[in-house]
Formats: C-alpha cells, sequence, structure tokens
C-alpha cells in the first residue's frame, strides 16, 4: 500500500471517531444542556430521563475522544503537538469541562437524593455540559482557520490567545453547542414512552433544530473573512453541492420527522445531518489536517506505525463494535 | 516556579492523582465479581449487598479514574509537546490497544452497573469478568509505554530524529516485563489489603457482622496473593534497573561510588554535598549479591554518571526505602493471614490480624506513589532515558504556574467529594435506592 494511501486512511479514521465522539457523546453533554434548561411542571422528570439515558453509556461514548487523541499523537504527531502547544488554554478549559461534567454527573447519581444536593452536582454538571463543547468548537474552529503555525511566534497572547479568540471559532463553538443540544433532544424522544416528555423534547429539538440553522449561517459567513479555505472549498469544490444537497435534506428530514412525531426516523436524519457537517468540515480541509501548511501527507508518521495502527483499528473494531451493539441494544432499545 | 518545575509538577500532581483510580479501577471488577460469584454459587446475601456496593464504589471511582486519565492523554501534549512528537509513532501503538481495552472496559462497566435486572445473571457476571479483564490489560499498556521511556528500543536516533521504527520491538522492551508485573501485583494488593483494612477496622467494633467477615475475606482473596508475590516481582525489577539504568539504581541505593561488593543501603539521610548517606544501616556486599547475585560484582555509583545528570538522589532514596518497607509490611501480614487460613483458622476473630491489617490500609496506595517517584524522579534528567531531556521535551507556553494550579485545586476538590461520597456509600448508609430505582420512585410520587 503507498504511504499516502496509509495515512489518508488514518486520517479516515480520526474522522470517524471524531464523527462518532460528536453524534454518540455529543448527545450526552446536549442531556447536560437540556438538564440546565428543564423547566415546567415535568422539569424533575425531564432530569431523570436525561440521567438514565446518559448513565450506562456516557463513560463508553467519552473513548472516541481518546480514540482520536491516541490517533493523533500515534500517526499525526506534529498535528497533535502543535495543536497542544498554540490551542493550549481552550484545551485545558476544555479538559476541564471533561472532568466536571463526568464526575459531577457520576457524584449526583451516587449522593444523596435530597433536593439541595442534587441541584448543586446538577449545576456543575450542565455547566460544564455547556462550556465544553462551546470549546470543542472553539479548537476546531481555530484549526479549520488555519492558525495553528508550525512554531508560536510573538507575544503570549499573539501566539497562545489570538489564535482562538476571535469571531469565527466562537461560532464554530456555539454552533457545536446548538447541534450537541439538538442532537440529544432527538435521541431523547425514544427514551420515554411518556407521551407529555416526548412532547417536551420534540418542542426542544425543533427549536434547537431552527437555532442551528441560524448558527450554521453564521459559521459560513465568518469562514468567508476568517477560514478563507474551507470557505472557498465550501463553496466551490466539485463535491461541495453533493454534501450542501445531503445535509439539507438530512435537516429538513430531521425537523420534519419530529413535526410528525416519527421519532425514530428524526433520530437517523439528526445524526445524518450532524455527520454531514463534520465530514464537510473535513473534506473543506482537505488534504490539510492544519491549514494552511500540513498535509496529512506530510505529517503522517512512518508506514510501520501506521500499518500497525491500521491493524490494530481493524481487529479492535471487530471486538468494539459487537460490544457497542449489546451495550445499546441493552439500554437503547424502544423501552416498554 | 519555573516553568519547567511547574510542568513536571503538574504532570506529577497528575499522575499521582489517577494512579489511585487506576489502580482501584483494575482490582476493585475483580472483588465485585468474586462477591457475585460467591452470591450466585452460595445464595448469600450478604455477597450479593457486597458485590452491589463494590459496584457503586467501582461506579464513582471509574469515572473519576476515566476524566482524569483523559487530562493526562492530552497532557501529554499540552506539556510534552516534543516529547510526543518524538514518541508518538514509536510507543503509540500500546496507547491505541490501551484505547481499545479502555473501550471494552467503559462499555462493559455500564452494563454491569445498570443492567442487574436486564441481563440473565450470568451474562451479568460475564461483564464484570471483561471489566477486570480489560482493566488490568488497559494498565498493562499504559506501563509499556512508561517502560519503553526507561529502556527506550525500536527505533534508531539520527540528528535528534527517531528512524528505522519498529513499533513492536518498542514495545517489547526489556523494562516491560518487570515494570508491568510490579505495577499489575501492585494494583491488586494495594486495593485488595485496603479493602481488607477498611473491614477489619469495621469488624474490630462489631466483631460479628457477617457483611464484614464476607467483605474482608474476599478482600484478602485478591489482595493477599499479590502483597505475597510482590517482594519476588520487586526483586526483578531491581535487578533489572541495576542493569538498565544504573543511575537510578544508584539514587534508589544512595551509592555515590562504584564498588565492588557493595553494601545494602537501609534507610539513612542522602548527603549529596558530602557525597555520603548518613545515619543508614548496611548490609555489607548485599546490594551486589541482590542486584547481581554476586557478592563482589562492581555496582556502579552515582560517580559512574556527570553530576549534572543526577536525579533528585534524596527523594528518590526515601521513595524506595518507603515502598520497600510498606511492601515487606504487607507481603509478612499477608503471609501470615494466608497461613491461618490454610490452617483453616478464622480470620476474622484474631484481633492481632485485624488491627495489623487496619493500621495497613493505606499503606499499598502510599507504595504505588512512592514506587512512581522512584521510577519517574530516578530517571530524570531524562523523559526518554539518554535520548530526549525533560527540559527538551516542555511546551514553549510561559505562565504554566497557572494550568498547575487550576489542576491541583481540581485534583484537591475531586478527592474530597470522592472520600465523601465513599464514606457515605460504603460506610455509612446501608440502604440507599439504587439510582435506577430512585428514578422509579420519582416518576411514581409524580405521576
Amino acid at each position: 500500500m503507498p504511504d499516502a494511501l496509509l495515512a489518508l486512511l488514518v486520517a479516515g479514521a480520526v474522522m470517524v471517531s471524531l464523527n462518532a465522539y460528536v453524534v454518540l457523546g455529543g448527545a450526552d453533554f446536549g442531556g447536560g444542556v437540556w438538564d440546565l434548561l428543564a423547566a415546567g411542571p415535568r422539569r424533575r422528570r425531564q432530569r431523570a430521563l436525561i440521567a438514565d439515558a446518559i448513565g450506562p453509556i456516557w463513560e463508553a461514548n467519552h473513548v472516541w475522544l481518546i480514540l482520536v487523541v491516541v490517533l493523533l499523537f500515534t500517526c499525526f504527531p506534529a498535528v497533535f503537538s502543535r495543536v497542544s502547544v498554540t490551542l493550549h488554554i481552550p484545551l485545558t478549559l476544555m479538559l476541564i469541562g471533561i472532568v466536571l461534567r463526568g464526575s459531577a454527573f457520576t457524584f449526583r447519581t451516587y449522593d444523596s437524593q435530597r433536593d439541595d444536593v442534587q441541584r448543586r452536582w446538577g449545576a456543575i454538571f450542565a455547566g460544564a455540559s455547556i462550556i465544553t463543547p462551546v470549546l470543542l468548537g472553539v479548537s476546531i474552529g481555530a484549526i479549520a482557520a488555519g492558525r495553528v503555525p508550525p512554531v508560536p511566534t510573538g507575544s503570549f497572547v499573539a501566539a497562545y490567545v489570538a489564535p482562538w479568540l476571535t469571531p469565527f471559532p466562537f461560532s464554530v463553538g456555539v454552533l457545536t453547542l446548538v447541534l450537541f443540544a439538538f442532537l440529544a433532544a432527538v435521541y431523547l424522544t425514544l427514551e420515554s414512552n411518556d407521551r407529555d416528555l416526548q412532547e417536551d423534547f420534540r418542542r426542544r429539538g425543533l427549536a434547537a433544530g431552527v437555532i442551528a440553522f441560524g448558527a450554521a449561517a453564521l459559521v459560513l459567513a465568518l469562514a468567508q473573512g476568517e477560514a478563507p479555505q474551507v470557505w472557498q472549498q465550501l463553496l466551490g469544490a466539485p463535491w461541495a453541492i453533493v454534501l450542501h444537497l445531503a445535509t439539507a435534506i438530512a435537516a429538513v428530514s430531521a425537523l420534519w420527522a419530529l413535526w410528525t412525531r416519527q421519532w425514530r426516523l428524526a433520530r437517523a436524519a439528526a445524526a445524518a445531518q450532524v455527520s454531514c457537517i463534520v465530514w464537510g468540515w473535513g473534506l473543506a480541509q482537505y488534504p490539510y489536517l492544519l491549514p494552511p501548511d500540513l498535509s496529512y501527507r506530510d505529517a503522517a508518521a512512518a508506514a510501520v506505525t501506521l500499518k500497525l495502527v491500521l491493524l490494530v483499528l481493524a481487529a479492535g473494531t471487530f471486538v468494539l463494535i459487537p460490544s457497542l451493539y449489546y451495550l445499546f441494544r441493552i439500554f437503547k432499545a424502544r423501552p416498554t | 516556579m519555573s516553568d519547567l518545575l511547574a510542568a513536571r509538577s503538574q504532570m506529577a500532581v497528575s499522575l499521582a492523582f489517577h494512579i489511585v483510580f487506576a489502580v482501584i479501577g483494575i482490582a476493585m471488577p475483580v472483588l465485585m465479581v468474586v462477591a457475585e460469584r460467591r452470591w450466585q454459587t452460595t445464595g448469600d446475601p450478604a455477597y450479593f449487598e457486597l458485590a452491589k456496593r463494590w459496584a457503586k464504589g467501582t461506579a464513582i471511582l471509574f469515572a473519576v479514574g476515566a476524566v482524569s486519565g483523559t487530562i493526562l492523554s492530552f497532557e501529554l501534549g499540552l506539556l510534552w509537546p516534543h516529547f510526543m512528537r518524538f514518541a508518538g509513532p514509536v510507543i503509540g501503538m500500546p496507547f491505541s490497544l490501551e484505547g481499545f481495552a479502555f473501550f471494552l472496559e467503559a462499555i462493559f462497566l455500564g452494563i454491569y452497573l445498570y443492567g442487574w435486572d436486564r441481563i440473565s445473571p450470568r451474562a451479568h457476571l460475564l461483564a464484570g469478568v471483561i471489566v477486570a479483564l480489560s482493566g488490568a490489560l488497559s494498565g498493562i499498556f499504559v506501563v509499556i509505554a512508561n517502560a519503553w521511556m526507561n529502556t527506550p528500543t525500536g527505533f534508531k536516533l539520527v540528528n535528534g530524529q527517531a528512524l528505522d521504527i519498529d513499533p513492536l520491538a518498542a514495545m517489547a522492551n526489556p523494562a516491560a516485563f518487570t515494570q508491568t508485573l510490579h505495577m499489575t501485583l501492585a494494583a491488586y494488593a494495594a486495593t485488595g489489603l485496603a479493602v481488607a483494612g477498611i473491614h477489619a477496622a469495621i469488624l474490630l467494633k462489631q466483631p460479628h457482622n457477617r457483611f464484614h467477615r464476607a467483605a474482608l475475606l474476599v478482600a484478602l482473596l485478591v489482595g493477599a496473593p499479590a502483597a505475597i508475590l510482590q517482594p519476588i516481582s520487586g526483586d526483578l525489577s531491581a535487578k533489572h534497573v541495576a542493569r538498565h539504568q544504573p543511575a537510578k539504581l544508584a539514587a534508589m541505593e544512595s551509592r555515590f561510588e562504584t564498588a565492588r561488593g557493595a553494601p545494602l543501603v537501609i534507610g539513612g539521610w542522602p548527603d549529596v554535598e558530602a557525597r555520603t548517606t548518613r545515619l543508614a544501616i548496611e548490609i555489607p556486599s548485599a546490594l551486589s549479591f541482590l542486584a547481581f547475585g554476586d557478592p563482589m560484582a562492581e555496582v556502579r555509583g552515582l560517580d559512574a554518571v556527570p553530576r549534572a545528570d543526577w536525579p533528585n538522589v534524596p527523594l528518590v532514596h526515601l521513595s524506595f526505602q518507603v515502598m520497600v518497607a510498606l511492601g515487606t509490611y504487607m507481603a509478612l501480614v499477608s503471609a501470615w493471614a494466608g497461613w491461618l487460613a490454610f490452617r483453616k483458622r478464622d480470620l476474622a476473630g484474631r484481633r492481632k490480624l485485624l488491627v495489623l491489617l487496619a493500621i495497613g490500609t493505606p499503606f499499598g496506595f502510599i507504595a504505588v506513589e512512592a514506587g512512581w517517584m522512584v521510577t519517574e524522579v530516578g530517571r530524570q534528567p531524562w523523559v526518554i532515558q539518554g535520548i530526549l531531556r525533560t527540559a527538551d521535551a516542555v511546551t514553549p507556553m510561559p505562565g504554566l504556574i497557572v494550568p498547575f494550579s487550576l489542576f491541583t485545586l481540581l485534583y484537591l476538590a475531586l478527592a474530597a467529594a470522592v472520600v465523601w461520597l465513599l464514606r457515605r456509600q460504603i460506610i455509612e448508609s446501608p440502604n440507599l435506592p439504587e439510582p435506577q430505582q430512585a428514578n422509579l420512585l420519582e416518576t411514581g410520587r409524580r405521576a
């Protein structure tokens, strides 16, 4: 196998893992958003439903992120080290968010069921569920904007703050948050047979879906100035029209399915819509992992490492897929 | 505080925090599965209660272990970008494998914790077994990567670049076997004896409590054999270090001069300026014999290494003494418990044994921390022994005292919360509703 193809395959695996993290783990963060925004007479039941939905699966969903990190430092070490240096601050804050979200959620489950105790952990859980996706999006936005140089230069602010503290990365952060909340609301309609709860999350899903259109438009508008390569590709690349069409069909289907209460269809369409957005970003950067200069070919580790990692991935997938299937079948089959 | 020191401190605090949860995450599922199996075969409800409570404890500790492990995987880049750039392609393999082991662990722990009523007892037990196995595997893969930092193999160093990379040879590095063996045994010994110690303390007050008797026996069953084997594994490790990292051994033993027939130095305080160890007990020729199997063998001292390349000798020596002393205590107490069990005596009725076990509750964890101090501080100033200096691996970002302080506060808060919750879960309140049941109650009340 030629080295470039090996590198492309591993880069594809990174994207697949990131896609899985967004579609699965993202919804767990979205659950935290709806925990914070729980309102109305069924507030407590909304929160209980979210906790039940996340409880058995969030740790497994979280491992996709670890896989992304490991694949990057093993196979594209230059990407990992450049990103870690320039985006130290948002990544550190995101880490703190990840830690607080996971631990507060678990502590809430196992601490006293008294209201004030539950509310205290709940506030941390929900707060962290909001900042983490925003910072994930900010980091991705800074990469897409080509702001991760080989060597940081200039003052502290120029080197470590300016690359991400601009409107475009934050618009990507907001879009990430809204999409995660959208996914969570759509998935939650399938977590309960209670009509009222389903309606609660249907309304939330519709609202988030509509806001997501706005957020996506904002990202595109800002991309023109701040992330020119991504902007040009999304407008002019031969695949762009297909991708936009697929995204649009998925997005409209998701909203329509929610509107007409076809929960399963809504879930599939929402996941497809978000996946299209993730891959749209990936393709728009192609062949660069870090625009404007570091392509997947130039960043790739030695071929022997890539081959072995691909072998591990193949063997691992063989074990992972049935295990994940078992997990989701136990906990996510239609409630009776 | 210099940025390098801040980065090293942040890494040290992160590792010291995570290792506690990693160790528990490896061993606790074994206790939980043994208890569940006993319940299934004997029908004794004490074991059921035990499995359930240990599962809850595991849930809390595993979650903290998972998130603190995530911090570490990012910190490899956030603090040591040049190290990862060099090492990633060489030693990324075990991390990739660890990724999948961690996946299995997380998936089947979710099934175990939330699946009591959803799958057959057999499938449930099997899920626990998979958690235990994949937990041990995760630990082994990560320690293999650390062993590579001590004895790097599988590449050629050309102008600061790693060429001719062979990731499999890197995984099969010389220190991998002794280090993974030592760490895996440590996980079972530390956790098993800590749990045994807690229940021994309670048994001193409530000698006839069946629940705590059952807990003590299961915990000893897991912890004691590992604690008894650990000195043998430690001996293998030390022999290995003597051959491959002489400077580390010299610091462990506070040996300043190369000599034949070197004595074993027990205790004492290294005076680095005077190049001597004060107030130590010395056993003549014992170090040469222990390290090389020959009482007249030459043991290299710190004088074989440039002064600038010495690790922090007092810290390494002290940590090593602490680890060995606590490990010896644990092995002896475990051996006594084993002897009593072999003679079919009632362990839970021996007050003296219970007192010794209760005293030893934190010893395993202190020994684990001390052992990591030995292996990590003892390797300094290198991050990859002889290849890359820690000072050359650190991130160029200034102001690292800020993230160091932030993470230290975060760990303190997490530690406080965990201690609070465990007290509540395992010791204080026996009849709490399950999470699912709690929600059912909630729904029921509303409906």
